[in-house]
């Protein structure tokens, strides 16, 4: 029998076994990444784009060092790839996408959504960003550069977006609660309204 | 070897995958077309190796901005940012 054959919940007992047998890996351990993947969600992102909106120093941290900035507002970063943050600007948009598989930014996103593996967002994103773009009720102003990255190897990408105009005063929870899922991938833009 | 932010560089127009079985992280999309470096990401064990567990020695990491209408006639981007490793680069 060729391994893909194998029956999924058999094959992962008996990798899991000859890991820890081999001393490679404990089952707490497993026990804990689970929990953290698990756990992982949108949140810990949009925690990570209010801080970054409120504070000067931690702002200079997420552009300069995403990892100390994910692992500083609580993300579980250990063994995990790079994370870096990409800044949209007045004139300059960005947007994500992993052309070669699924590539993303889970410490501090989750689970991907499953529009970001589909063959079409991957395949469309990079050649016509602003077509898949208005799909999602998001427009981009014509003289604002749109800037696709590429996810293709060991960093992992999330976008901090523009601040809402008028939210000067806010929260940090309250900010927070305005970032959403495809905010910080770039396929929409938060809003105050 | 390593490049400067700025730096014009010419990805391989190489195709392993055409000679045997390999993973490679270098998008189809961009082989041997020219781009400028933005700026080095660090060293990575080379996934090309660890994919088939061979020993993986390090390389080095840069992103690397391509103009969409190098790429494609019809693209409708401003620009592309990719994660390419050195070995696959050289100077234009």
């Amino acid at each position: 029998m060729r391994i893909v054959e194998a029956e999924s919940g058999a094959l992962l007992a008996a990798v899991t076994s000859l890991l820890q047998d081999k001393g490679l890996v404990s089952p707490a351990e497993i026990r804990e990444r689970i929990a953290f993947t698990e756990t992982a969600s949108p949140a810990l992102g949009a925690r990570l784009v209010a801080k970054a909106w409120r504070e000067p120093a931690f702002h200079a941290l997420a552009l300069r060092d995403g990892t100390a900035a994910a692992e500083a507002i609580g993300a579980f970063m250990r063994g995990a790839p790079p994370l870096g943050v990409l800044e949209n600007r007045p004139g300059l948009h960005h947007v994500v996408v992993c052309t070669l598989c699924s590539c993303y930014p889970r410490t501090v996103l989750g689970y991907p959504p499953f529009w970001f593996k589909s063959s079409a967002y991957r395949a469309r994103t990079v050649r016509d960003p602003r077509g898949v773009l208005a799909e999602w009720g998001t427009t981009i102003p014509d003289d604002t550069t749109i800037r696709v990255v590429d996810s293709t190897a060991d960093y992992r990408w999330m976008v901090l977006p523009l601040r809402p105009a008028g939210t000067d005063d806010w929260s940090e929870d309250d900010l927070a609660a305005l970032v959403h899922e495809g905010d910080m991938i770039g396929v929409t833009v938060p809003k105050a309204a | 070897m390593s490049f400067a932010p700025g730096t014009r560089v010419r990805v391989a127009d190489r195709w392993p995958e055409a000679e045997g079985p390999a993973h490679i992280r270098t998008p189809h999309y961009v082989r041997g077309r020219i781009g400028t470096v933005v700026a080095p990401l660090g060293a990575f064990p080379n996934p090309e190796d660890i994919a088939f567990a061979r020993p993986a020695p390090a390389k080095a990491l840069y992103h690397v901005e391509f103009s969409p209408r190098d790429l494609w006639a019809d693209a409708g981007g401003d620009a592309i940012v990719i994660e390419i490793y050195e070995h696959w680069l050289e100077a234009a």
